[in-house]
């Protein structure tokens, strides 16, 4: 069993998203390490990109604050490094294509390796281009996270069969935000993907509230919240390690 | 290998949101590519609305001033709307309404897409937002006037650099956002497939003209056919029908900006290398670490930091040569076929004006080359000015 299925194994899973170097490299280790405490069952780990197409403004913005502060691939290696001394669960890496395949795949995957990241999410890789990516991933034994869409319907089927780690599904059309509310029907999106998979599912996008983790995670197996966390980051700078850890807390708390 | 691959470029990198509506944009283009109801359509549009076929123009005085190769220019500027983008825009639009669309969204660089997009919308009664990047609106305030007038939504935006790439990405993420009753009017040989193949064809209606034209004036192929290049649109379109004839060599001009040796350009296949990013692999300007380089030009047009596969393709093959010329180099060919022949051309054409200058002379007086006019200029001489040290009110 991956490491990955193991954040679903017991309680409904809370999975924190940050952007690594976002307002610095410093930080970024401070607020994982009380994300952790506070009961992330597992954490998505963004390696910042210049044009983040799938993203909303609050996480492009966080880009360019990482960008701007020097943050580079390798910084975030030596992160990931550091914080493993400690952080027993599972980590995985959110950038975009391009950030993997220009460092140079194979290379890339052996530092996820030795760094001990557990899987990547690349939100530009459909099924359908999964082969420049999944057979270095399947070699180096990280679970490439498959996405499922509102707009995904017959898709779901041959994605869901070879999903590996967890099955992401995106709560809505459009970019990472917040939302007010959540109107796809969810649990029809859910019981497609069980028809084909026993991994877990998880849900993003648009979640921020502890009511609306509760009522998605109760339509699946966890939830992942992105842009809630970085609007905290973006408010409190390199003070916000303990604002996020709080707010993880009242996060796990609407979840047990 | 995944769908819509030139050799090793193309392909459909996109979030999992858009798959369908590609998967979706595809079954319909493969239904109505060959079907003789849809291409009559389409060749009245390009007729009677758009003015086509667009003449092929013996530049008598520009042969003669640069004293080599007999040149002719084929008269994209003359199109409705001043640019080659409507053959682009009235396939998309007409193929977007066939699927049910009611609305266009598209990208603008220079603001030629943007107004094509909004005058296609307009004809067709179809919704129209534009976005384009807040420099660029600056750049190009004219044609942000003209979208307007058209009906269009223009929105500024701006992420990043504020350039043709954010518009694109700005774009994208609106599509992500509202598919249903929109279709993402792509205004270049770019992006996810079929993309890049759609807009291939509308636009080789370029060279089939050409060719007919060069065989009824000369009974012959021209030795070579030139273009400017920035997502490739034009360029791939003046090629198409010549990629099979190995005697005419085909030379696509990026915009080197500054130059090629500074961080100022946006010269991809002279500067960039392989990448993945707008939903293609290809070539890219970017860093080290695959962050996409902040690209610059003084055409609007030409400012992208990617290019088409298919021209990534012709490159790696050889088939095609791309050469860089510099904001110089264009500025001077802007004025040069002003002042020689009384046209003022798109300042992203005059990027192929510049080379042509450059190899002209060194040619053979029997051999012929041909330039793709691909817009006019009108939208940049306030700019030009200004590069000028003039300061002239738009």
């Amino acid at each position: 069993m991956s490491n990955i299925r193991k954040a679903f194994e017991n309680d409904k899973a809370f999975i924190p998203f940050i952007t690594c170097g976002d307002p610095d490299l410093g930080t970024t280790g401070e607020i994982v390490r009380e994300m952790a405490k506070n009961g992330a069952s597992l954490i998505e780990l963004g390696i910042p990109f210049s044009d983040p197409t799938a993203e909303g403004p609050v996480i492009q913005d966080a880009n360019i604050r990482a960008l701007s502060a020097g943050t580079t691939t390798d910084k975030v290696f030596e992160l990931v490094k550091e914080l493993r001394k400690d952080i027993t669960i599972p980590l995985v890496f959110m950038t975009y294509a391009n950030v993997v395949f220009s460092y140079g795949t194979e290379k890339f995957l052996d530092n996820c390796v030795s760094a001990g990241i557990d899987g990547i999410i690349l939100p530009d890789v459909p099924f359908e281009e999964k082969a420049d990516f999944a057979p270095a991933c399947k070699a180096h034994g990280i679970d490439l996270i498959s996405m499922i869409a509102p707009t995904s319907e017959q898709r779901i089927e041959m994605i869901a069969k070879e999903a590996e780690g967890f099955v992401y599904i995106v709560s809505s059309l459009g970019v990472t935000g917040v939302r007010s509310e959540i109107k796809t029907d969810i649990a029809s999106i859910t019981a497609a993907v069980r028809k084909y998979t026993d991994t877990p599912c998880a849900i993003g996008f648009g979640i921020s509230t502890p009511e609306q983790a509760a009522k998605m995670a109760a339509l699946s197996d966890g939830a992942i919240v992105g842009s809630a966390i970085v609007k905290l980051i973006a408010k409190h700078g390199k003070d916000a390690a303990p604002v996020v850890g709080e707010y993880v807390r009242s996060m796990t708390a609407a979840l047990e | 290998m995944s769908k819509g691959r030139f050799g090793i470029h193309g392909g459909q990198y996109i979030p999992e949101t858009l798959m369908n509506a590609v998967i979706e944009l595809e079954e319909a283009y493969n239904k109505y590519r060959d079907d003789p109801q849809f291409n009559a359509e389409l060749t009245a549009l390009f007729n009677d609305y758009a003015g086509r076929p667009s003449r092929l123009y013996y530049a008598e005085k520009l042969t003669k001033a640069l004293g080599g190769a007999k040149i002719y220019l084929k008269r994209e500027d003359l199109n409705h709307t001043g640019a080659h983008k409507i053959n682009n825009v009235l396939g998309q639009a007409l193929l977007a309404k066939k699927m049910g669309k009611t609305r266009l969204i598209a990208e603008t660089g220079a603001g030629q897409h943007g107004v094509a997009t909004a005058t296609a919308a307009a004809l067709m009664g179809m919704e129209c937002v534009v976005f384009m990047g807040e420099e660029d609106t600056r750049r190009q305030a004219l044609n942000v006037y003209r979208m307007k007038l058209l009906g269009a939504d223009v929105i500024a935006v701006k992420d990043g650099t504020a350039t043709l790439k954010d518009a694109v990405s700005a774009t994208f993420r609106e599509w992500t956002s509202r598919i249903a009753d929109t279709h993402y009017c792509l205004g270049s040989v770019m992006g996810p497939h079929p993309f890049p193949t759609i807009v291939r064809d509308f636009q080789a209606v370029i060279s089939k003209e050409i060719k007919q034209q060069m065989l009824e004036k000369e009974g012959r192929l021209p030795d070579a056919v030139m273009a400017c290049v920035g997502g490739g649109s034009n360029a791939i379109g003046s090629f198409y029908h010549f990629i099979e004839d190995r005697s005419v060599r085909l030379i696509g001009c990026e915009a080197a900006g500054r130059g090629i040796d500074t961080f100022e350009t946006a010269a991809t296949i002279n500067t960039g290398r392989l990448g993945i990013f707008h939903g293609m692999k290809s070539y890219f300007c970017q860093d080290e670490y695959g962050q996409i380089a902040p690209v610059y030009s003084i055409s609007a047009g030409l400012d992208y930091p990617g290019i088409g596969p298919e021209h990534a393709y012709l490159h790696d093959s050889g088939r095609a040569e791309y050469v860089a010329v510099t904001d110089d180099e264009a500025v001077n060919a802007f004025e040069y076929l002003a002042k020689t022949e009384g046209i003022i051309p798109a300042i992203e054409s005059a990027h192929a004006v510049a080379h042509a200058m450059k190899i002209a002379p060194e040619m053979d007086k029997d051999k012929i080359i041909v330039i793709t006019i691909s817009g006019r200029g009108d939208k940049d001489c306030a700019a030009i000015a200004r590069y000028r040290g003039e300061n002239i009110y738009e």
